[in-house]
C-alpha cells in the first residue's frame, strides 16, 4: 500500500474522502461554511463518471441525493445551519425510508444567518433530533484534516450499513483548517445489505436492517415516507405495526452502539476527565500536552451519535466530567444522562475555540 | 401487455373517492406508458403527496412516493444517477405549483428527461379542500368560504415560460388526446409536462354547484377551449374569457437537456 502527503483544507479532504469512498453523486446549495466541499465535488466528479448538480435549495439538495441512493449510487451533499434546518423534513424521509446518504455540517453560529464565517456545534442535536417523530441517525465528529477525510469514508460504509442518514457534524475551524494529511491509495468499502429476490423488500434481518432493493433491477420496490408494512405499502392507521417500525429504525441503531463508538481513552485512571469531539478537541490536546506533570483524563469522541455512554465508566476514578463545546452544552446533557459524577459543561460562544487557559483553569479549580 | 399489467393488484381497492377524476389520468399515462414498451424494471413513478401523488403506489415498478412539494427534485436525483431509467412523475396542483413550485419552475429550467403529468383538481382534496393555487377565482373551498379572491395560476403556461421541451393540456373528458400527450411527452427528450384537469366530486363538486360528478365533467368539456380556436380568436382580437381552459400541445421544442441516456444525446 502506498500513500501519499498533501497539505490540505478540512472541506477539501472530506470531498477527497467521499470520492475515494466511491460517492457518485453530490446535490448541493452553496453556502458558508462548507462550499468549498461542494465546488471540489463539482470539478472533479464529472471526471470519475459522477454526477454533480447544484440544486435551487437544500431542500432540493438533499431529495436529490435521497433519490440518487435509490439507484444505488452513493450520494451526499453539504451544508450549514440554514441550510440544514431546510434539510430536516427530508432527513426523516431517509431515515423512515431506510436511504443510505451521507450529510456533511460544517457548522455555523446560529441560530438563524448568525456567523456564517465562525465555528461552532450548535447543530448537534438538531442532527440527532431535528426532524419530527422518533428515528435515529449516525453522527461522526472529525478533529482534523485527516479525520475529515477518513470519516467522511467511513460515513458511506455505515450509511450503507445500517440503511440510515450518516451525518459529518463537523464546523467551521477543521472545515477550514490547512494541516497535513497522510491520503491512503484506497479506503475500505464496504456494500449494501444485499437484497434478496422474491423476498420482501423492508423485512429486516437479524441486525434489524433489510436488504437494499435498489431501482432499476425489477425488484419492483414501492418507497414511501407514510408507515408501511414489510412490503413497503402504506399502512398509516395500524398501531401496532407503526410503533413496530419507529421502534426497529430506533433499535437498529442504538443497539449498535458499541459497534459504532469510535473514541479515545488518555489517562484512564485520572479524576477529572474532559471530553471533546471536533475542534475542541484540539484544545484538550494541548492542555495535556502544556502540563505533562498533571494527570488530565481525556475522552474524545468520533462517534457522537449514538452516544458511547459505555466509555464514561472506563474512567474508574472520575470524580467529575468537563465538556467543552462550542455550543451551550449541547452533548454535555447527553453525557449527564449517563455518567454517575457530576459533568461541568464549559460552553463557549462567538465563534472562537476556547484556549488552553481558559479549559485548565477549569481543571485546575477541581483539582 | 395491457395497460392493467402495470397495476399492482395486491394493492386494491384504491383510496380515491367514487368518481374522481385521477383513476382516468392514471390509465392514460399507463396504456401510453405501455404503448411505448419500456420493461418494468427501466421505468420509475416519482410523487409528492396528495391523491396524485398516492397513484405510484399502486404501480409494479420501482416507485417512490416523497415528501410534499419535492417529486421533482427527488426525481432529479433519479434520473441524474441513472439516465438509462424512464422516470415519470405524477403530482397535483398543491403539490406541484404551490409547495413546489419551487422545483417546478427549476426542472423546467434544466430541461432535466422527466414526464410529469399532474393531476389539477383545483383543490386540495386529501386534506379535505382547501383553496390551491389554480382555485379559480370566486369558487368555495374550506379555506376560502365566501370565494376565492387569489388569481389561479397557469401551470402550462408556467412550464413554458420556465422552458418546458413539451407541454400540454388536456382534461380527464379528453381521454384520447390525453393519452397521446402523455405518450408525445414519453418520447420527448428533455422535461415534458402534460396538465390534466380533473373533476373533484368530494371537494370541490359539492361546493361550486356541481351536484353529480357528470356536470363538472360537462363543465370542464364546456370550458375546454383548443388551442387552435384560442389563436383564431387572439388573431381576431376577440379576449378570451377567464374561465376557459386552453387546452391542447401548448408546446414542443427542442432546448438542451438535462439526464438524457447516452444513447439518446444529440450532437
Amino acid at each position: 500500500m502506498t500513500s501519499r502527503l498533501e497539505f490540505w483544507q478540512g472541506n477539501i479532504a472530506s470531498a477527497e474522502g467521499a470520492l475515494a469512498a466511491g460517492c457518485r453523486f453530490f446535490g448541493g446549495y452553496p453556502i458558508t461554511p462548507s462550499t468549498e466541499i461542494a465546488e471540489h465535488m463539482a470539478a472533479k466528479l464529472p471526471k470519475r463518471g459522477g454526477v454533480f448538480i447544484q440544486m435551487e435549495d437544500e431542500l432540493a439538495s438533499i431529495a436529490s441525493v435521497i433519490g440518487a441512493s435509490w439507484t444505488g449510487a452513493r450520494a451526499m451533499t453539504a451544508t450549514s445551519g440554514p441550510g440544514f434546518s431546510l434539510m430536516m423534513e427530508n432527513i426523516g424521509y431517509a431515515a423512515m425510508t431506510e436511504t443510505p446518504c451521507v450529510i456533511v455540517n460544517v457548522q455555523r453560529g446560529g441560530p438563524s444567518t448568525g456567523q456564517p464565517t465562525m465555528a461552532a456545534q450548535g447543530d448537534m442535536m438538531q442532527c440527532r433530533f431535528g426532524s419530527h417523530g422518533d428515528y435515529a441517525i449516525i453522527a461522526l465528529c472529525p478533529a482534523s484534516v485527516q479525520e475529515m477525510y477518513d470519516l467522511t469514508a467511513k460515513a458511506f460504509n455505515l450509511a450503507d450499513k445500517y440503511r440510515v442518514p450518516v451525518f459529518l457534524m463537523t464546523d467551521e475551524v477543521i472545515g477550514h483548517m490547512r494541516e497535513r494529511i497522510i491520503v491512503p491509495d484506497a479506503v475500505e468499502h464496504t456494500g449494501r445489505p444485499a437484497f434478496v429476490p422474491g423476498t420482501l423488500p423492508f423485512k429486516p434481518g437479524a441486525d434489524l436492517v433489510p436488504g437494499f432493493p435498489e431501482f432499476g433491477k425489477g425488484y419492483g420496490t414501492h418507497v414511501t415516507g407514510l408507515t408501511h408494512d414489510e412490503r413497503g405499502y402504506p399502512c398509516a392507521t395500524n398501531p401496532g405495526l407503526h410503533a413496530a417500525l419507529v421502534k426497529r429504525l430506533v433499535d437498529k441503531i442504538e443497539s449498535a452502539t458499541q459497534k459504532l463508538a469510535d473514541f479515545d481513552v488518555v489517562n484512564p485512571d485520572a479524576e477529572q476527565v474532559f471530553i471533546a469531539y471536533g475542534a475542541p478537541v484540539r484544545t484538550v490536546q494541548q492542555v495535556i500536552h502544556d502540563h505533562p506533570d498533571r494527570k488530565i483524563g481525556f475522552l474524545r469522541v468520533r462517534t457522537v451519535w449514538p452516544f458511547p455512554s459505555h466509555a464514561l465508566a472506563l474512567f474508574k476514578n472520575a470524580r467529575r466530567f468537563i465538556v467543552p463545546e462550542l455550543n451551550l452544552g449541547q452533548i454535555a446533557r447527553e453525557i449527564e444522562r449517563h455518567a454517575k459524577v457530576p459533568v461541568t459543561s464549559v460552553p463557549k460562544l462567538g465563534g472562537e475555540l476556547h484556549t488552553p487557559g481558559e479549559l485548565y483553569a477549569v481543571w485546575e479549580a477541581g483539582a | 401487455m395491457s395497460f392493467e399489467d402495470w397495476f399492482r393488484q395486491d394493492r386494491l381497492p384504491h383510496i380515491y373517492c367514487a368518481g374522481c377524476g385521477n383513476g382516468t389520468i392514471i390509465n392514460c399515462t399507463l396504456a401510453a406508458v405501455d404503448a411505448m414498451g419500456w420493461a418494468k424494471e427501466d421505468t420509475v413513478f416519482v410523487s409528492g403527496i396528495g391523491c396524485s401523488s398516492r397513484a405510484p403506489g399502486y404501480i409494479v415498478t420501482d416507485s417512490l412516493h416523497t415528501t410534499h412539494g419535492r417529486a421533482l427534485a427527488f426525481a432529479t436525483g433519479v434520473k441524474m444517477a441513472n439516465p438509462k431509467l424512464h422516470v415519470v412523475v405524477f403530482t397535483g396542483d398543491g403539490d406541484l405549483a404551490a409547495i413546489g413550485g419551487n422545483h417546478f419552475i427549476h426542472a423546467c429550467r434544466r430541461n432535466i428527461d422527466l414526464t410529469v403529468v399532474c393531476m389539477n383538481n383545483q383543490i386540495y382534496g386529501m386534506t379535505g379542500g382547501q383553496g390551491s393555487p389554480t382555485t379559480p377565482r370566486g369558487c368555495i373551498s374550506t379555506t376560502t368560504p365566501y370565494g376565492s379572491t387569489e388569481p389561479a395560476f397557469d401551470l402550462s403556461e408556467l412550464a413554458i415560460a420556465a422552458g418546458a421541451n413539451y407541454v400540454a393540456r388536456w382534461t380527464s373528458y379528453h381521454v384520447k388526446e390525453l393519452e397521446r400527450a402523455v405518450k408525445t411527452g414519453l418520447e420527448t427528450p428533455g422535461f415534458s409536462f402534460i396538465e390534466a384537469l380533473v373533476q373533484c366530486p368530494t371537494n370541490f363538486g359539492r361546493r361550486n354547484k356541481f351536484r353529480q360528478v357528470a356536470d363538472q365533467i360537462e363543465y370542464i368539456k364546456a370550458h375546454a377551449l383548443l388551442k387552435a380556436k384560442r389563436d383564431r380568436l387572439l388573431e381576431q382580437g376577440e379576449r378570451i374569457p377567464e374561465d376557459m381552459y386552453v387546452v391542447g400541445e401548448l408546446m414542443r421544442r427542442s432546448r438542451p437537456a438535462m439526464g438524457l441516456a447516452p444513447t439518446e444525446v444529440k450532437p
